[in-house]
């Protein structure tokens, strides 16, 4: 089967190693990731501070694109970019006279029927039907899995888990033999953007995350997002320094984790790239 | 030959500001039969209806059109001015020249020309109209009371006072409802219980009231001073008239660990049982989907132990029939469960409950006998925090509205506990202190300064527990959106009152009104609070709104008045608006032929059969024929009549037919 692919800008940089994870696992499963051809920035948390139908029409050319290159179904692994993408979806449907304001400004044919997938859905959908008898070595780590602000709101448009309390990726990683810990922090503010310009604020929030996973006796962080990702790993010599207090707890993107369990090559998962070293 | 008088109203500017009412009175004196057509500012006024009678009297008018407002607003004004004036009141009309015109266009031609279409419309209408006469029906004097909590209670003891049966059901196995869960009450800290109970003992001992308890409504059919009311009486597996009430069967029921629910899950009872000590009538019941017996076949301990053999296992729920000229739906409100507050943590860590669960903590009857214990150790906490607006006033959580009682009971649970922990230390979280009412705003000071609890203006965004703590993430937004958090040992969530959840299927069976959260519709929500728009049904309490117990009080007293007012008469006249079966000389004898199509579509089996005989009693014909008493006028059995004979008097075919050939017509 073949599912399109938005990566986005951190995919491509920052956040090279869930690129590879994803791919990698995708493989493991016969899933072909095609990537949209000449796919533009997804307007982020800046496009819509400027213009609304900016906002609308950046993720509504991407997914114009990936309709005229006949794809039927796309994953957006980034959780920010997910949430502009379904978000924009959602208006156009909900709003005609949006959409035709925004088909003339992209200049390309808009259905607004593409199938998007964040990277939850996306094992739930593909992978974890089939993922029992591939598991080699179970990941029998205890886990604090957390989902960050973008990946299950608003819940109006995503109808994806339940916004204050999320569950699905505890479920995913108990399929894998994991056990994830129930802790405060699964929703709470990382300090998102503010990661360059106030990092010690960043320090502060993405640090009462980490003592909390480490206080409650967590092996590993689960994430689904590269903004999470390089907060929680990136920051973490800041965080440390926060919190006075050497906490060494690695940052693992889901699909590293499943990656993990079927036994693919460390390197092809993109470990190897972590601030925080994976040793697990 | 039809004499028809046209009155124009303007309303003051209400129509005059848009329409041109002299014009329209000068349109329709051109129009066939009609022989006085004037304007005036004020038609309902004592002058304008004078006008009408004079005109009447002087003209001798057949009949009278009168283009003002709604005739919701003031058919029964003009009907009774014409009346007055010698005409009989099914001959006056009224065009809405207001809200179907004046109010809905702009100034112009064109909202000129529309208000003299209606105004055509009903002309033609009047002149087709026949004098018609007031139905009388006769008044069942027993009042329905669903629910009886203290809504109920009362409504019931007031009837009854006023010397008319009651039929009071409850479908949980006492009355009492929420009230005899509480405490303590605001804002004078009397005990619930000790004031509740003397009632419900009375409630029981009323010679004018029947109460049924584990009750519920089944059907109901029939119309205002006549309903025929269907009650279930689910089976409680007990022989009442048996039953002395002795309780030996529930201390040895061998099933003892059911959450109670009247201790709000906080203690358990047995699978035979009576909600709480004081319960009434003290008589138990059988919890079948827990009881040993009923699951395995097994058991039988209650019946071995029963000292009067009282235990009936094969016991079937009952449907009794009973006749009732009103009903008052009392059926009380909800609270919010579980898994609504996850970032709450509700459901999740025992120690963060509901009011209604604190209520049963601070409670002498409760399962710590008032001492505060918190349930998953039974320790003393020595901090908790109250978080008001839990669900409320949060359109995220579905529920705009104020639930209007959470500020003082919280008030009250931190006051308890500031009187029953010394010590302690309590902080309430919340939006804004709403404490309109007698005495209320000076209780709440009384807890802040008195008691010193302390008051946090602000939302709680998290709780969560830490090292055996629950932590407490707040703002404190009198500070600057300073963030707050508090390490607490208990939570009590303020939960937010919502309908009941049967409340919609009660009110469908009811034919009454709800709104958009389901809570039972008064009829007009400033001058008809407590009746619905069904007639001889009203509500009182928490069912309409969430209500405090002196609002519920007082409302369940109105709806008494109500009640008794409407038995205060013999006799109930209705409009005659009903259906008729056209009736002709021999041999036809009736255009009707029988084929009981109406009978069948009929909603209020009003429809019957009437067999035509001739002298020596040989059957001629079979026609239908319409029970006026029954008939609520809605007309689908004219809709469904094959050979047209069934009319509706006032709206006859002959009657619509010209009112809309009025506007199709040029003139």
């Amino acid at each position: 089967m073949v599912l399109g692919i938005y990566p986005g800008c951190s995919l491509k940089g920052s956040s090279r190693e869930y690129t590879e994870s994803v791919l990698a696992v995708a493989k493991a499963f016969d899933i072909e990731i095609k990537e949209i051809l000449d796919w533009n920035c997804c307007g982020a948390t800046a496009a819509h501070n400027l213009s609304k139908e900016l906002a609308l029409a950046l993720p509504a050319r991407i997914l114009a694109l990936a309709e005229n290159q006949g794809l039927d179904e796309i994953v957006v692994p980034c959780a920010a970019c997910y949430s502009r993408l379904s978000g924009t979806q959602h208006e156009l449907n909900q709003h005609p006279e949006l959409k035709s304001k925004v088909v003339e400004a992209i200049g390309m044919e808009y259905k607004g029927t593409v199938g998007i997938l964040n990277i939850v859905q996306m094992i739930d959908k593909y992978i974890t039907p089939n993922i029992e008898s591939k598991i080699v070595k179970p990941f029998d780590h205890k886990l604090a899995c957390y989902y960050g602000c973008l990946l299950v709101r608003p819940k109006e448009v995503l109808k994806f888990d339940r916004e204050e309390d999320p569950q699905s990726m505890d479920t995913l990683m108990s399929k894998l033999g994991a056990k994830p810990i129930d802790w405060a922090f699964k929703t709470e503010c990382c300090g998102a953007g503010l990661t360059m310009s106030r990092t010690k604020t960043v320090a502060r929030l993405s640090g009462e995350i980490v003592k909390d996973a480490a206080d409650r006796g967590a092996e590993a962080i689960i994430v689904a997002c590269p903004m999470c990702h390089s907060n929680l790993d990136m920051r973490r010599k800041e965080i440390n320094e926060y919190n006075d207090q050497k906490i060494n707890i690695p940052v693992l993107y889901t699909t590293q984790a499943i990656g993990l369990a079927i036994g693919l090559d460390r390197e092809s998962l993109g470990l190897q790239r972590h601030f925080v070293k994976v040793e697990i | 030959m039809s004499r028809i008088g046209v009155f124009v109203c303007h309303c003051g500017e209400n129509i005059s500001a848009t329409v041109n009412c002299q014009k329209v009175a000068e349109t329709a004196s051109g129009y066939e039969g009609v022989v006085h057509s004037v304007d005036y500012k004020y038609m309902c006024s004592d002058p304008g209806q004078t006008l009408i009678k004079q005109a009447i009297k002087d003209k001798n008018l057949t009949g009278v059109v009168v283009a003002a407002c709604s005739p919701r607003m003031h058919e029964p004004t003009f009907r009774k001015a014409c009346n007055e004036g010698g005409l009989n009141p099914f001959m006056c009309e009224m065009a809405n020249l207001r809200e179907h015109c004046s109010w809905v266009h702009d100034k112009g031609d064109l909202t000129t020309e529309k208000a003299i279409d209606v105004v055509r419309t009903q002309v033609e209408k009047v002149k087709r109209n026949q004098p018609l006469t007031d139905i009388k029906v006769p008044v069942t004097k027993t009042a329905l009371v669903i629910g009886g909590g203290i809504a109920g209670i009362q409504t019931s003891l007031d009837i009854a006072n006023c010397g008319h049966k009651v039929i009071l059901i409850e479908k949980d196995p006492s009355i009492g409802g929420h009230m005899s869960q509480l405490s303590e009450t605001f804002p004078t800290l009397d005990c619930s219980q000790c004031i509740l109970t003397p009632r419900m003992v009375e409630v029981a001992q009323h010679p004018n009231i029947t109460l049924y308890t584990y009750a519920e409504l089944e059907s109901l059919d029939g119309f205002i001073g006549n309903f025929t009311a269907k009650i279930r009486k689910k089976a409680k597996s007990i022989d009442e008239k048996l039953c002395t009430g002795c309780g030996l069967c529930t201390t040895k029921c061998p099933t003892k660990k059911i959450p109670s629910e009247f201790n709000e899950g906080l203690g358990f009872r047995p699978a035979v049982y009576v909600p709480f000590p004081q319960a009434v009538p003290n008589i138990p019941v059988i919890d079948r989907i827990n009881c040993t017996y009923y699951i395995k076949g097994k058991c039988k301990v209650c019946e071995k132990v029963c000292p009067t053999k009282a235990i009936v296992f094969d016991q079937e729920d009952e449907i009794i029939e009973v006749a009732v000229g009103a009903i008052v739906v009392a059926t009380g409100f909800g609270i919010k469960q579980p898994d609504f507050f996850p970032e709450y943590g509700y459901g999740k860590y025992p120690d963060v409950i509901t009011g209604m669960q604190f209520e049963r903590l601070a409670s002498a009857s409760g399962p710590t006998f008032g001492e505060i214990k918190r349930p998953s150790d039974g320790q003393v906490p020595k901090k908790i925090v109250f978080i008001a607006c839990a669900g409320s006033r949060d359109e995220a959580k579905g529920i705009p509205y104020c639930s209007k009682i959470c500020c003082m009971y919280t008030a009250k649970h931190a006051m308890l506990y500031q009187h029953k922990v010394h010590g302690g230390e309590s902080t309430v979280f919340y939006m804004d202190i709403r404490a309109a009412g007698k005495n209320y705003e000076e209780f709440v000071r009384r807890a802040i300064e008195e008691d010193t609890v302390k008051y946090v203006r602000g939302r709680v965004s998290r709780v969560y527990e830490k090292n055996g703590k629950l932590i407490v993430k707040g703002v404190d937004t009198l500070l600057g959106a300073m963030p707050v958090e508090i390490e607490a040992d208990m939570v009590v969530l303020a939960t937010a009152g919502v309908a009941n959840p049967g409340a919609e299927e009660l009110a469908q069976k009811l034919h009454i009104s709800y709104d958009g959260y389901k809570f039972f519709a008064e009829s007009h929500p400033k001058l008809k609070p407590i009746e619905t728009n069904t007639g001889g049904i009203m509500v009182a309490g928490a069912c309409q709104s969430i209500r405090d117990i002196p609002e519920s009080v007082s409302m369940a007293s109105g709806a008494a008045v109500k009640v008794a007012c409407l038995f205060s008469q013999n006799e109930l006249t209705r409009e005659p608006l009903i259906a008729v079966v056209n009736r002709c000389a021999a041999p036809l004898y009736s255009t009707c032929v029988g084929c009981f199509l109406c009978q069948s579509a009929c909603p209020y089996q009003a429809i019957e059969r009437e067999e035509i005989k001739d002298r020596s009693g040989k059957l001629i014909k079979s026609i239908a024929k319409v029970n006026p008493g029954l008939c609520q006028g809605c007309g689908t059995c004219v809709a469904f009549c094959r050979s047209r004979s069934i009319d509706i008097q006032g709206y006859t075919h002959d009657q619509v037919y010209n009112e809309v050939m009025a506007l199709l017509n040029e003139y």
